[in-house]
Parts: structure tokens; C-alpha cells; sequence
């Protein structure tokens, strides 16, 4: 088997509120594959949202390891963790957390204004990926004059747009309508099969996770036994 | 690294720009707060430029000891031969002043009589903006009047002009390198001697021009001494020190006007920072969303300090261009004991407020820049949706 794109060891998060001290993950062991789509499921407070922004470089590990694309992440410091995403990860949010201010086109070009692109390059690379989400007629529109679905396509496109072999996203459907979330897994899938993303998906929604490669279940911290279902 | 700081420069621009009725606020108190401040900084560089002997200076004024208005200084006219006969001095102008007002005030009429043959040499870089030099040598009393009080007070060329009981003909409207110039009415020497009822050969001071700026002390010393014990004792000083003594009231109100141009300073950036505080605040998802696209903290400072260097710079261009204009709309000019004092704001004002706004702008940006920079992205997210 070749190396694992993700690949986690006795991963633990631990944090103090207020007196006591809360483990929303322990000693997590997973592997996942280049190109594949996760589904992570659970109940609220199984440690999903947390093993994700270990993930996405968002948070560190406590204890344990945690290896994505040849990187230890446990052992960078903010700086190095601030870098190493900026190249590595497109983070998809639920409520899609676009800058209201801002047009679609401005939005996506955000992950752009620190690299070392001219204007036309930055602008080549906006327009294509907004075309690629099915967003290139809404390009001068403001987050508040698009749908739900289109926001959340924007959010892909930001996602994407500084082409990260990883995309993480948190519950991108829970906040859509049944045909825009279908539209949305339907991209991600694309994604993942056409161009290579490996996607972490954190989902409540069957259905949603249904549409992944794999499934896993989280509970209390830890994978359950005997819920993962194989790559189809 | 510069492309990227010009990038955010450009976010944080659009976003003031979007934001336009809480920007539009701001920018209304960082402009009154600058327009206070260029206003009192011109007050300070032009009481500068008129009491700050330099080292070029060679003009003395001799007035009358322990005289400080016009009304009382009366020195004879003859005198002029004597003061010639001292060392080192090049040339002596007698000048009778008559004033509407001697104490401090905004619209002081300040008559000049100076012998007409004299006017170029005593106000060498007065031009002639409408009128005749010429009528105004011709008639006896014809008035050359300064650009600024022609305006304050509405005379074109040919009106009749009464002020402290002199009636003259305006003859003609005058502009000067020399701001005093342009606050006073040139008039014939022995026509405001007759008019003002001092009588001829009284005088109110002699302008004595010095060979060499070095020989000014000697040769202020050497005529009060020659007539020290004369019935008519004199005090000689360089113009500028002379202006400075003589209003000392003047001076001390507008060195007291700096306070007020250091509170504007303090309310320009309580709120500056206060806003983008508040905005800070309000991005606090925003900035942790774009900490997860990978913008590290130094950029995240960056934009936040960019959003007050914008602010404080658009205010101050504003306050300051309103200002100069203002300034040099109104012609402010304020007298005391005779002598006037010009406002004109100059290009040491304009510098010093962009400056002090770019300033600002950038210490009001600093406390909220770094709180926005150490945020935690999870505690953020979570916190704010």
C-alpha cells in the first residue's frame, strides 16, 4: 500500500474549562488516502469538529502524531502551521463565512493577496475557479445577493483556489436546501475523483456522507468499531 | 512582501469604502480634529516667522522707549540725519503709523506713511495688482492698500476709505512676499503727519537697514546711546524682536492656542482607535476565517493598522486641505498695538499635518492590530459562528 495522505497516531486533544479538563479526542489512529473523501459522523460533542481543525492545521495535538502529505504537523509552531496551510488546506464552513463586504470574486481572490502573483495571474486563477463551481456569471455579486448554495460554492471556490491537495470541510450542506446541498456534494465528489482533493467532510447528514468514499463514526472521542465502511 | 502589504493596503481601502456611513463618520472628527490642528499650527509658524530674528535679518526698528502703541511712540523726524551718521547703517526710513485699534483684534486698519520716494526700498517685494504707483505718488491722499484688507473691507481702485479719522483715495491694491504688507494702507508721509494731527516732523519709528547682519547689535546699541539722554530716548531692536516684544499679549494668546492643537491631536486618535476597536470587534470571525485561508498574524496586524494609516491619512488630507483653504479664503489677520500678524498657512503646515495624521493613523491602529493579530482561530470560529 503506498503512504497514507493523512495519517494519524494515538492523536489526543486535550483542553482545560475551568476546572476540569476535557478530552474531545483520544488516541486516534487513522489513515487516509491521496484523493480519497472522508465522511466523519457522530453525535454533537464526539470530537468531529476537533479532529477536522487538527486537520486542517487549525489547532495542535496534544499528544500523539499527526502526518498529512509528509508533514509532522504536531511539531510546528503557529508560524510554521500558518504557512504549511496556506499551502495545504482549502477550509469549507458550514455557514460559509464569506466577507460580506466583498464580491464573490474578491472573496476568492482573498488566499491570493499574499502570494507572489501579478494582478492577471491572481485574476486568471479567480475567474477559472469561480467557472469551475458554476459561479462565473455572479462573479461582481455580493454574498448578499446569492443563495445559500451559491455562497457556499464561492466558499469551495476560496477553498480551492490556491489549489491545496487538501479540503476539510464542516457540515458544508447542513445549512442548505436539499437541492443546493446535492449540488454541493455533487462538486466536492468531482472534486475529489477529477482533480485529486483528498476531503475530509464532517457530516450529521446521512445522505451527505452516503455520497463519501468512506464513512467513520466518532463517538466520545474515539472511531467506533465495525462502522467503516470500505472505499467503493 | 511589498506586493502583499500593497494587496492588504488595497483590502483595507475597499473596505473603508463599503463601510461608508461608519467611515464617512470617522472621517468627519478626524477632519475637524486635523482642520483644528493645521489651524493652530499656522497660527504658530506665522507668530514664528514674524518674532524669530534669523540670521539674515538686517532691519532695525527704532521706536520710543517704554512706548508700546503707535499713538504714544513720537520720535522727531530729524532724527533721520543722525541715525544715517551712525556706523554700519545703510539707510533710514522715518514712518508715521495710525491705527484704528492698538489693542488685539481681528480688523485692525494699520496706516503706513513713508516717504514716497522711499516705498520701494522700504517694501521692496510689494507688486502691483490694479491701480497706478504713479496716481499714487501724484495725489497726496492716495493709498496703496494691502490685498487683504482691500478685501476684508470690499475697496476697489478709486473708492474713498476712512479709518481712525484719515480719509484716503485708494489708488491702487497691493500684494507682498511679506504678509504685513498686504494687512496695511501705504499713504504719503507728510499727509498722514497733518491727517492723524501729530503735526509735521513727528514720526512714530525709523526702519533702519543694517550693512551686514553681523553689525546688528552694534548698531542698535550705538543709536539708543546717541540718544539716550535726548529729550526723546530711543529703543532699537531687529524688526522681528521688536514685533515680538511689542505684542506680547498677542504672543502669549496664540502660544496658549497650542493646547488646543495638541487636544485635537488626542481626540483625532481616542477616535480612530476607538473605531477600529469597534471594528476589530466586529471582524473577529473575519480575521479567523482569513487566518485559516493561511494569512499569518503579521498580516492580519497589517490590514487592521492599514484600515487607521487610511483613515488617519484621508482625515488629515481633508482637515488640513480645508484649512489652508479656509485660511487663505478669510485672510485672517490679527493687530496688536499696530503691528498685524497674517495667518498664511505655508508648506511646513501642510507636511506637519500629514504627518502627524500619518502618525495617528498608525498609533490609534497599533493596540487593536495586535489584539486582532493573537486571536485563536478555534475559540474565534466557535465563539462567533
Amino acid at each position: 500500500m503506498s503512504t497514507p495522505f493523512i495519517e494519524c497516531r494515538k492523536l489526543t486533544k486535550r483542553y482545560r474549562k475551568g476546572p476540569n479538563v476535557v478530552t474531545p479526542l483520544e488516541a486516534l489512529d487513522l489513515e487516509v488516502a491521496t484523493a480519497e473523501f472522508l465522511a466523519l459522523m457522530g453525535p454533537s460533542g464526539s470530537g468531529k469538529t476537533t479532529l477536522l481543525n487538527l486537520l486542517a492545521g487549525v489547532d495542535s495535538p496534544s499528544d500523539g502524531q499527526l502526518l498529512i502529505h509528509g508533514t509532522d504537523l504536531s511539531h510546528l509552531s503557529r508560524s510554521e502551521l500558518t504557512r504549511w496551510r496556506a499551502e495545504n488546506v482549502g477550509y469549507i464552513f458550514q455557514l460559509y463565512h464569506l466577507m460580506p463586504v466583498l464580491t464573490a470574486f474578491e472573496n476568492v481572490e482573498l488566499p491570493l493577496l499574499l502570494r507572489p502573483l501579478s494582478r492577471k495571474e491572481r485574476h486568471a486563477r479567480v475567474e477559472s475557479v469561480l467557472n469551475l463551481v458554476g459561479l462565473g456569471d455572479r462573479m461582481d455579486h455580493r454574498p448578499n445577493e446569492l443563495s445559500g448554495g451559491q455562497e457556499q460554492r464561492v466558499a469551495i471556490a476560496r477553498a480551492l483556489v490556491a489549489d491545496p491537495p487538501l479540503l476539510v470541510a464542516d457540515e458544508p450542506t447542513g445549512d442548505l436546501d436539499r437541492e443546493s446541498a446535492t449540488a454541493i456534494l455533487d462538486l466536492l465528489h468531482r472534486l475529489s475523483r477529477e482533480h485529486g482533493k483528498t476531503i475530509v467532510m464532517v457530516t450529521h447528514d446521512p445522505r451527505a456522507a452516503a455520497v463519501a468514499d468512506r464513512q467513520l463514526h466518532l463517538e466520545k472521542g474515539r472511531l467506533v468499531k465495525g462502522e467503516e465502511v470500505p472505499t467503493t | 512582501m511589498i506586493r502583499s502589504a500593497w494587496n492588504l493596503l488595497a483590502l483595507a481601502g475597499t473596505q473603508l469604502v463599503r463601510h461608508r456611513m461608519r467611515t464617512l463618520l470617522t472621517l468627519s472628527g478626524v477632519v475637524t480634529g486635523m482642520f483644528l490642528f493645521a489651524t493652530v499650527e499656522t497660527l504658530q509658524t506665522s507668530l514664528s516667522r514674524a518674532t524669530k530674528v534669523e540670521a539674515g535679518d538686517t532691519t532695525l526698528v527704532v521706536y520710543r522707549e517704554n512706548r508700546f502703541c503707535p499713538a504714544t511712540s513720537r520720535l522727531p523726524e530729524h532724527y533721520v540725519d543722525e541715525i544715517k551718521q551712525v556706523e554700519g547703517v545703510a539707510e533710514v526710513i522715518p514712518i508715521q503709523i495710525v491705527v484704528n485699534n492698538c489693542g488685539a483684534s481681528l480688523d485692525v486698519v494699520a496706516f503706513r506713511g513713508v516717504p514716497p520716494e522711499t516705498l520701494k526700498r522700504f517694501a521692496p517685494s510689494i507688486e502691483l495688482l490694479s491701480g497706478s504707483i504713479d496716481e499714487w505718488k501724484q495725489r497726496s491722499d492716495a493709498a496703496l492698500l494691502g490685498k487683504n484688507l482691500a478685501k476684508r473691507r470690499g475697496l476697489q481702485v478709486g473708492d474713498k476709505f476712512d479709518a481712525a479719522g484719515v480719509t484716503v483715495h485708494v489708488a491702487g491694491i497691493i500684494q507682498s512676499d511679506g504678509p504685513q504688507d498686504e494687512n496695511v494702507a501705504y499713504v504719503h508721509l507728510p499727509f498722514l503727519q497733518q491727517a492723524s494731527r501729530v503735526g509735521l516732523g513727528v514720526v512714530t519709528q525709523f526702519n533702519v537697514k543694517v550693512a551686514s547682519a553681523e553689525e546688528l547689535d552694534s548698531v542698535a546699541e550705538a543709536i539708543d546711546t546717541r540718544f539716550a539722554t535726548d529729550s526723546h530716548p530711543t529703543d532699537t531692536r531687529p524688526e522681528k524682536a521688536f514685533f515680538a516684544q511689542t505684542a506680547t499679549e498677542l504672543v502669549e494668546l496664540i502660544g496658549f492656542t497650542r493646547w488646543l492643537g495638541l487636544a485635537a491631536v488626542i481626540a483625532v486618535m481616542g477616535l480612530v482607535a476607538n473605531t477600529i476597536l469597534l471594528t476589530v470587534r466586529a471582524r473577529v470571525s473575519d480575521h479567523a476565517v482569513m487566518m485559516t485561508l493561511g494569512y499569518p498574524d503579521s498580516a492580519i496586524g497589517w490590514l487592521v493598522l492599514a484600515e487607521g494609516l487610511l483613515l488617519g491619512l484621508a482625515g488629515g488630507a481633508l482637515g488640513v486641505g480645508v484649512a489652508v483653504g479656509f485660511l487663505q479664503w478669510q485672510s485672517i489677520t490679527v493687530g496688536n498695538e499696530g503691528l498685524t500678524l497674517a495667518f498664511l498657512p505655508d508648506a511646513q503646515v501642510l507636511w506637519r499635518g500629514m504627518g502627524v495624521a500619518l502618525i495617528l493613523g498608525l498609533a490609534a491602529g497599533l493596540y487593536p492590530a495586535w489584539v486582532a493579530s493573537r486571536q485563536s482561530i478555534v475559540k474565534s470560529l466557535r465563539d462567533n459562528g
